[in-house]
């Protein structure tokens, strides 16, 4: 089982959600996908035990060789190489890897090198109850501008034998999508607020094209309006959980305390949620 | 003319409540949305559109079935896993993985593939209560945000010269991620609303780590302040070790989700000391920027 926890706003409650779950069913692993700002291991504490550089190609010229002829800029659809009088410049932070100039290059002169792009770290943590929970979380170096390549390696080291809970970015372009396209299902989580509104709207719009079942949380469920709820009941979207508001919980989230450890009762909430969702992917 | 970019790293800290306050507070400026993939500005200003454009964010493969043969050389070059030879013997491209980098349109045998103009988003010049707008929408599960960005900017920036508006206020994307660069290069000041929790922290510390790679001067706001004061003392110690202005302390207060459910900005709708720090805040913030040399070149 592979479930995504997304939003499209920001600062809703997907980390909650994602950490919550992870202490509280079976088999359990997360995995950070926001690798722009990753938050869980702030909650979850797990020991790293291994830490591996993502990398993705980059353009070397062979000065030797290159004639200046421009077919490889002329290619570039990202414009990440310029072509001067006596030598092609390559701008790193604007390159996909894609590959494009060395299979274009008449004369054999491009070559490729990794640029580091960020990190991705393993490692498990031990329970109350004893059980044993994975964490992955990938991590972009500071600069870089894209995310997918180190999202896409973090999923790769998925444990396929445990449930899998995808804690995705904020938005609803590439980021998320890299993250979420795959999931069994997608578990949005907003707020009562016309922010979260307007932005779940968008969030259902992308699950829907992707094809994906999916459901609603609603954090912070008593501080703002029902226009969420109405919306999904217009919908004909399940809201699988409320979770209230309370100066306790927030204050045991800014120190870094789960949920769950902070109030054991909330265990049973969040493995309520999970079968509901399990029921909702089986139906 | 001077531009100023409010971001946070984490999501959810309050950078449109800040912004929209500023909004409300500011003179002869020009508002963009830059978070563009999940823009909420707009719904605190009430925009009403004078111009809508598309947005064309670059250019994507179009395969024609008749062409393809099926003979597999796209799916063997594509770094991306976005294009395979299905069961019924031609291509098909996986839109959702597609990096839209042209490899598969230059190595087609057959040239089945094409490259075409992509419309990736819409985005509009509008008015409002506190003067002009620049602000966009991302199409669904599109590409591109980025360039979206830097065209907003753009585009602030020409409507500023047009209506000899001296500033721009940006409201930045969450992340560090190429929405956040885009947002923040060249701009003049950056202004960045922390929440005192440690993910708020940690965050923070990655965004001001991009401010500094490109050597953007920065403010910082604690909202919510009162939730961790703990929390809120390391912020500033993290501020003053960094010598980082601190330009307000907003505290928490249920009021402020009253005053957004009402689609109004905390200056415009009564929260109390929040009102108060908050119009404090713009003064000591529209200070800063006024005595600030005009950067060349912008």
């Amino acid at each position: 089982m592979n479930i995504a926890i997304a939003s499209g706003k920001g600062g809703t409650g997907k980390t909650t959600v994602a950490t919550n779950l992870v202490l509280s069913i079976d088999h359990a692993q997360y995995i950070d996908c926001d690798v722009e700002a990753p938050n869980g291991n702030l909650f979850l504490h797990a020991d790293i035990s291994a830490r591996d550089t993502v990398g993705i190609p980059l353009p070397v010229i062979d000065r030797e060789r290159c004639t200046c002829c421009g077919a490889c800029a002329e290619a570039c659809e990202f414009n990440a190489l310029a072509v001067l009088k006596t030598k092609v410049m390559v701008f790193p932070e604007l390159c996909h890897g894609c590959g494009v100039c060395l299979y274009v290059c008449p004369e054999d002169a491009v070559s490729e090198t990794l640029k580091e792009v960020g990190v991705v770290e393993q490692g498990f943590l031990t329970r109350a109850d004893g059980q044993v929970v994975r964490m992955v979380q990938g991590e972009l170096k500071i600069g870089e501008p894209l995310s997918p390549p180190i999202i896409k390696q973090a999923k790769r080291l998925a444990d396929p034998d445990r449930a899998v809970i995808l804690d995705a970015p904020p938005g609803t372009s590439c980021p998320v999508i890299t993250t979420i396209k795959d999931a069994d299902y997608c578990l949005l989580v907003t707020e009562p607020t016309p922010f979260g509104l307007h932005d779940l709207r968008l969030a259902v719009g992308v699950v829907r094209v992707l094809g994906l079942s999916f459901g609603v949380v609603i954090n912070r469920a008593d501080s703002g309006d029902c226009e969420v709820l109405d919306y999904c009941a217009a919908e004909g979207i399940p809201v699988l959980l409320e979770l209230p508001f309370s100066d306790e919980l927030a204050a045991a989230y800014s120190r870094g305390v789960p949920l769950v450890v902070d109030q054991p009762a909330y265990r049973e909430v969040f493995q309520r949620l999970y079968e509901r969702i399990v029921a909702e992917v089986l139906s | 003319m001077k531009e100023l970019t409010i971001i946070s790293g984490k999501g959810g800290t309050g950078k449109t409540t800040v912004t929209a306050a500023f909004a409300d507070l500011a003179d002869n400026k020009i508002m963009t949305d830059c978070d563009v993939d999940a823009a909420d500005l707009h719904l605190l200003l009430n925009p009403e559109p004078v111009s809508e454009q598309p947005f064309i964010g670059g250019r994507e493969p179009r395969l024609t079935v008749d062409k393809c043969t099926g003979c597999g050389t796209c799916e063997e070059l594509c770094r991306f896993d976005a294009i395979h030879v299905t069961d019924t013997g031609v291509a098909a491209i996986d839109r959702f993985s597609c990096d839209h980098c042209g490899l598969c349109a230059l190595a087609c045998p057959e040239g089945a593939i094409a490259m075409a103009d992509a419309e990736n988003g819409t985005w509009f010049i509008s008015r409002t209560r506190c003067g002009s707008m620049v602000h966009a929408c991302l199409g669904i599960a599109e590409d591109n945000s980025g360039k979206l960005v830097t065209l907003v900017r753009r585009e602030a920036r020409k409507l500023a010269e047009l209506e000899g508006a001296d500033l721009i206020i940006n409201d930045g994307p969450p992340g560090i991620g190429c929405p956040v660069t885009a947002s923040i290069t060249g701009a003049d000041l950056v202004l960045l609303v922390v929440e005192p929790t440690v993910s708020g922290i940690h965050d923070m510390e990655r965004v001001h780590g991009l401010c500094r790679h490109f050597r953007i001067p920065v403010l910082a706001a604690v909202n919510k302040y009162t939730v961790n004061l703990v929390n809120t003392q390391k912020i500033r110690g993290y501020c003053e070790e960094y010598h980082i202005p601190l330009v307000g302390e907003i505290p928490f207060a249920a009021v402020v989700n009253r005053a957004l459910v009402a689609r109004r900005s905390v200056v415009d709708y009564d929260c109390g000391p929040v009102t108060q720090v908050v119009r404090d805040m713009w003064e000591e913030v529209a200070r800063r920027l006024e005595d600030m040399p005009v950067a060349a070149g912008l």
